[in-house]
């Protein structure tokens, strides 16, 4: 444990000065409104449109053909051991961010789904009434203080933050999972990552197609989804947090509509 | 201000409650009339869900149900954005119209994910000049997620004039939407209408 932390902090230090010395940050006041923030439009959307391509002659067929051929209560089974394999990340991160009740609860999670729940393929932890918890390190930098950085879109990934990245790659490098000494657990937990995504695709591909090939802008809604939703998560229960991005009914002339 | 149960509403404090909340007694819109609304929509959504009509039957009833209990004009006029400015009133009324047919395809054909599931109000607050309903939306094999909906008295009726999925905000979205049709179409707003219309 000592180890995953220690590598944590370093290479957090390391990738993030690299990051915030060689990019433009977002005001305190513009990011306060809400605002977007993608000085890297140009590249983001050469990305978005490289992952449509990769998603529509792999990602939604392979995801499509995944969800008509399997079950759903074998795709629901795979999902829980997805999720039951990010439980040690998330206890981690919810110690790192202070939250001791959420790092209990994942590790209640992950002991129980785990031993009576088959190796994480049921989830008993649910019907024993032990919330959900669902963290990443991107919210851990989030509650040390780092702001939300640059929009970006990453290939095969999708939407998320310059700040975010830097979680994702983090997670995926800090898995106490590929800790462990027997190698052919070695990323199980990514592969595991895949399978539940591809459930999700398949499972809400009529919404995901809607915005992906039905809006005039997909890259354009594809941002907006994204970071209203992440801010909203961020958020959580500090309504006040949102004030500012609400919109005013009597800001606007509405005469002759 | 603390959070409203409904089953606090249902115990007859309702009343004190609301009065309490409502800095101003000459005020229509109160916690308890903000929450009615919304149950009624709830109520009538769940309804259509249930009735088993067909697709475009479906869309018919959603199309009636947002001109009911939505304020139509403020988010017809949003979504247009500043590109309202340079609208004539023919072609705001057009918009309109083309809007509300377009916003309940698109709405409509998401609930019908919701077949099986339920929306369930779990509090009202108010915020600035208006009150925020938050519920909680149940759908099969997957965990509640948040559904808030901002209503407002500004026309004189108590309406809802925006929607939040999860902190997604539906006036924003379709200001985009529309925003990148406009672009598409190099501004052109008669063009837009009449695209909006065959859009499903």
């Amino acid at each position: 444990m000592k180890l995953i932390f220690q590598f944590r902090f370093l290479f957090v230090s390391l990738v993030l000065t690299a990051f915030l010395s060689s990019c433009g940050t977002q005001s305190a006041e513009s990011l306060a409104r809400g605002e977007i923030f993608d000085p890297y439009e140009n590249t983001n959307r050469a990305m978005h449109k490289f992952n449509l391509g990769v998603d529509k002659v792999l990602f939604r067929p392979a995801s499509k053909g995944y969800v008509t051929i399997v079950p759903p209560p074998m795709v629901d089974s795979f999902n829980y051991f997805a999720e039951n394999l990010s439980m040690p990340g998330m206890i981690v991160d919810s110690i790192l961010q202070g939250d001791i009740k959420q790092a209990g609860n994942a590790t209640a999670r992950f002991l129980l789904n785990s031993t009576i729940g088959f190796a994480g393929l049921a989830d008993p932890a649910t019907e024993f009434g032990v919330p959900a918890v669902d963290t990443d390190f991107g919210e851990t930098l989030h509650h040390w203080g780092f702001s939300e950085g640059a929009y970006v879109e990453l290939p095969l990934y999708g939407p998320t933050t310059t700040r975010d990245a830097v979680g994702i790659i983090v997670n995926i490098f800090t898995n106490p999972i590929d800790f462990a000494p027997t190698r052919p657990v070695d990323n199980l937990g990514v592969w595991a990552e895949i399978v539940h995504r591809m459930g999700d695709r398949g499972r809400y591909s009529d919404t995901v197609d809607s915005i992906l090939y039905e809006s005039a802008d997909s890259y354009a809604q594809a941002r907006l989804l994204f970071l209203q939703n992440r801010r909203f998560e961020l958020a959580g229960d500090d309504q006040d947090a949102n004030l500012e991005l609400y919109t005013d009914p009597y800001a606007i002339d509405t005469e002759g509509f | 201000m603390p959070i409203l149960t409904r089953r606090l509403f249902s115990t007859g404090l309702c009343g004190v409650v609301a009065a309490a909340a409502a800095p101003t007694p000459l005020l229509a819109l109160t916690e308890a009339s903000a929450e009615k609304l919304i149950d009624a929509l709830v109520a009538d959504i769940n309804k259509v869900i249930a009735s088993g009509k067909s697709e475009s039957g479906m869309y018919k009833e959603f199309e009636r149900i947002f001109a009911r209990y939505s304020d139509t004009s403020y988010i017809a006029a949003y979504a247009m954005g500043v590109d309202a400015r340079r609208a004539s009133s023919a072609q705001k009324k057009a918009f309109s119209k083309a809007f509300q047919g377009y916003i309940s395809r698109k709405y409509g054909k998401r609930f019908r994910e919701f077949i099986g599931g339920k929306l369930e109000v779990t509090g009202v607050r108010k915020v600035k000049s208006w009150y925020e309903v938050s519920t909680l939306a149940y759908l099969r094999g997957q965990a509640p997620f948040e559904v808030t909906f901002h209503v407002s008295d500004r026309t004189g009726k108590d309406l809802f004039f925006n929607m939040y999925i999860e902190g997604v905000n539906l006036l924003l979205t379709e200001r985009t939407e529309i925003g990148a049709m406009l672009d598409r179409r190099k501004g052109n707003i008669d063009q837009m209408i009449a695209d909006l219309k065959k859009l499903s």
